[in-house]
């Protein structure tokens, strides 16, 4: 396959995220292949495509997740707001304070509600009490969670259904206040209930954060995206206003992947 | 229409052979289990009820009539033929004949307190209403009647008397608060006493190994007179205040008869309980068996461990078991979390966690071995060179005690908690570290604040089936610090509390003592019972109490590890 040509729908957009010539290896195995991309600042933008295209492992350089896998290696660039985050000086744990990630299955703490959402307030050192009660319930409701839990904020997280697990990880995520949230096919293990108030949650904090998701729900998509970026195979296809790519795609890989005729 | 009838398949392919097989393999463990168990129980349950005393009388083998009177233990059937090679006369016609077994008590007038009685010849068994059995200090129990009280030299109350056993009962329990007084003085008092007496003798051999001068020397040594000056000034209070209680504690003396009509004379301080057991009802023997049974647990043991409780024992396991398990559980957890989190996985990590599965397969008497000669000798010698040269040649950690017998312990259930550790830590989805690590944490944060709580289950885990491999450990522990008698427990009210260089006694060296080492076997053999019993249900204490632990952590951490 040919490097995928940089696609510039947004040349006025104030840029958050860009990929620069991106290779993935797993082992011999080649994931990404020369990926170059820009993600607008304070704008959803959804990654779309058949399972195995590479969506979620490219997410997941956002952030640096990939590191924890051994055999992976990484070539190429992602500068954040103009600096590399794969620069030998960048410190991993301080780069995830500002990337912040929300995986597919909720995953809270074996602690408190409370404990779950202070908790990375406290690895960065908080101890006041003041401060760590007005972060819990600014982020429990920025989660749209608060009216839900805040009477049994010291109760065990594991105690709320799988879709308040979810939002609950989110006003973890969004209690550091980082800059961009990643987001891991959030809504994949939840009901549509669930998945609706989740989706709500998108629209109001891309306010305030530059948001990644990727989903295999090309409605969902759709819906809480302002860009979408079609892959397929380790490739970007596509990437476009959302609009765009869902009613005019300009490549033919893109149109068939939404019209169902593969993935 | 459709065939829904069942398929035809024979009886092996329905499976139900399996079941049957895997049903009753379980049964037979059950089986096995329970009866050992049940045995154990009965056996040693059952030694303290009050046997109610027989009289009657036998056939020697001269052909002498001989009254006997004790408690009947056991009987069995053996051939003529063996009676007849033991020099007694039986018909010619008789091929079997029943002998019983008599604990006959007053080793002191007899010589033996246990003997064996052919059925033939012998009399009809009577259970005379005032047979007395004496617990005594010393010669074991006493069958006989009882005579009469006399308080120094003077009759004070027969058996003829109304108020006789009235007097008898309110006799020994002064002579038993005398008796507790006495022992609380010399355990107590005159044991601290000795211990700050060592001290100066060690402060002053401490001085000595300073090198101070000869004049220095002079006047610590004046002032050192002066405390033990003190000292023994305390001791001779202490001492008559003893001799005072002794004297009191030695008025009175109880007058029996045997039952061949010889008479003894028993000092009541040396008598711990009187009882007519064929006088009493059912009521009043399980009264009594409760107290036998209170005085097991809690008392010392008498005579060679063949009488009194098993309380150094049980108290010895215990202390070891815990000094055990602080000092494995943070050495194999913090061992796990290497191996399992940090350790690059390959080759050489697979090398070492295999041999750290086989050192569990290791008999133990070959880390009995190492503990005596690297721990002990080793390791203690040196720390005694080190910081215990005031006490040299005689060693202080340089000999066998309750911290290397834990530590020998220690390190042989190491593997346990390692591979116990290491599994739960392999269990914790990998999404919740993901979690932690993606708000920013590092991974040494994320291992302690999310991982090593959760994995706390599985390390518990590890303790519990350490423990129960511990508590039943006997054969290093003969090498490492166990000993038949102690002379004091391992804690105890003198600085610093906790003796960790003290030997110790043991429930399982207990039982091997007592069932083997005892020179008067029929004696021990119920104890045995009754201390294997005793070890049973302490490690099931102990385990039950782990696992409650471990239920509850599982509880707070309950859908993270599913």
């Amino acid at each position: 396959m040919s490097p995928t040509a940089l696609v510039e729908p947004f040349k006025s957009e104030p840029i958050k995220l860009e990929v620069k010539n991106l290779d993935l290896f797993y082992g011999p195995k080649r994931a990404l292949n020369a990926v170059n991309m820009k993600i607008p600042e304070k704008k959803v933008t959804a990654f779309i495509g058949p399972s195995g295209c590479g969506k979620s492992t490219l997410l997941r350089c956002f952030n640096r997740m990939n590191d924890l896998v051994d055999a992976c290696r990484i070539e190429g660039q992602i500068l954040l707001e103009g600096s590399n985050i794969y620069d030998k000086s960048v410190d991993v744990a301080e780069l995830r304070r500002q990337v912040g990630m929300v995986f597919q299955k909720p995953n809270p703490f074996p602690k408190s509600i409370y404990e779950n959402v202070a908790y990375g307030l406290r690895l960065q050192g908080v101890k006041s009490k003041r401060v760590l009660d007005e972060v819990v319930e600014k982020s429990l409701r920025g989660a749209a969670l608060w009216d839900e839990v805040k009477d049994r904020l010291h109760d065990n997280a594991f105690g709320l259904s799988g879709g308040q697990q979810q939002r609950l990880v989110i006003a973890r995520a969004i209690a550091i206040e980082p800059e961009v949230i990643l987001l891991d096919e959030p809504a994949s293990a939840l009901d549509p209930i669930s998945t609706l108030k989740i989706e709500e949650l998108i629209n109001e904090l891309k306010h305030q954060y530059t948001i990644v998701i990727v989903t295999h729900n090309m409605q969902q998509a759709a819906r809480v995206s302002d860009y979408t970026a079609f892959m397929y195979m380790g490739d970007l296809i596509e990437h476009d206003l959302t609009d765009t790519l869902f009613t005019n795609p300009s490549k033919k890989q893109t149109e068939d992947y939404i019209t169902g005729r593969y993935g | 229409m459709k065939n829904l009838l069942k398929r035809k398949t024979s009886w092996f392919s329905s499976g139900s052979p399996w079941i049957w097989l895997n049903g009753g393999a379980v049964a037979i463990c059950m089986l096995m289990v329970l009866g050992l168990l049940g045995l154990i129980a009965v056996r040693g349950f059952g030694h303290f009820w009050p046997a109610d005393i027989l009289q009657t009388t036998i056939v020697d083998r001269d052909g002498k009539s001989q009254i006997v009177m004790g408690e009947a233990v056991r009987d069995e059937i053996i051939s003529a033929a063996v009676a007849r090679d033991g020099g007694y006369t039986v018909a010619a016609d008789v091929e079997l004949i029943t002998r019983h077994l008599f604990k006959m008590g007053n080793r002191d007038v007899n010589g033996r307190d246990f003997a064996w009685f052919l059925d033939t010849g012998m009399g009809k068994w009577e259970y005379p209403a005032d047979a007395i059995s004496i617990e005594r200090r010393e010669w074991g129990n006493f069958y006989g009647y009882p005579v009469a009280i006399k308080e120094h030299d003077n009759i004070v109350s027969e058996l003829s008397g109304s108020d006789f056993w009235e007097q008898l009962d309110q006799r020994l329990h002064r002579a038993l608060e005398l008796h507790d007084k006495i022992h609380r003085i010399e355990k107590v008092d005159i044991g601290r006493i000795n211990n700050q007496m060592d001290e100066l003798r060690l402060e002053r051999r401490r001085l000595e190994l300073d090198g101070i001068t000869g004049a220095q020397m002079a006047s610590a040594d004046a002032q050192l007179a002066e405390r033990r000056a003190a000292l023994e000034a305390e001791y001779d209070v202490i001492k008559k205040e003893r001799d005072e209680i002794l004297a009191q504690a030695t008025r009175d003396k109880l007058i029996a008869r045997t039952a061949d009509g010889k008479e003894v004379v028993v000092a009541f301080d040396h008598i711990v309980r009187v009882t007519r057991p064929n006088e009493m009802g059912v009521f009043a023997k399980s009264v009594q068996y409760l107290d036998r049974f209170w005085e097991f647990m809690t008392d010392e043991p008498r005579e060679a461990n063949t009488e009194g409780g098993i309380f150094p024992a049980i108290f010895g396991t215990l202390t070891m078991v815990i000094v055990m398990s602080i000092m494995v559980t943070p050495f194999g957890v913090l061992a796990a979390i290497y191996l399992r989190e940090y350790a690059k996985q390959g080759t050489f990590l697979k090398i070492i966690r295999i041999s750290v599965y086989n050192l569990a397969g290791v008999p133990s008497i070959v880390y009995g071995v190492f503990g005596l000669g690297f721990f002990v000798y080793t390791l203690g010698g040196n720390l005694d060179e080190l910081f215990y040269t005031e006490s040299l040649p005689s060693p202080t950690f340089g000999t066998p005690g309750l911290f290397w017998a834990s530590l020998t312990l220690a390190l042989l259930t190491l593997p346990i908690v390692i591979v116990s550790t290491e599994e739960g830590l392999s269990r914790i989805p990998s999404t919740i570290r993901q979690g932690s690590l993606a708000l920013g944490a590092t991974k040494a944060e994320t291992l302690w604040k999310v991982v090593v709580p959760l994995a706390t289950p599985a390390m518990m885990t590890g303790l519990i089936l350490a423990i129960a491999r511990a508590a039943g450990e006997v054969a290093p522990l003969m090498l490492v610090g166990v000993v038949k008698l102690a002379p004091a427990l391992p804690v105890d009210g003198n600085y610093p509390y906790l003796h960790l260089d003290q030997k110790i006694m043991h429930l399982g060296f207990h039982i091997y003592d007592v069932g083997f080492q005892s020179p008067n076997v029929e004696a021990a053999r119920p104890l045995v019972y009754a201390t294997s019993l005793t070890l049973v249900l302490l490690i099931i204490a102990l385990n039950i109490s782990a696992i409650k632990i471990r239920n509850n952590l599982r509880e707070k951490y309950r859908s993270a590890s599913d």
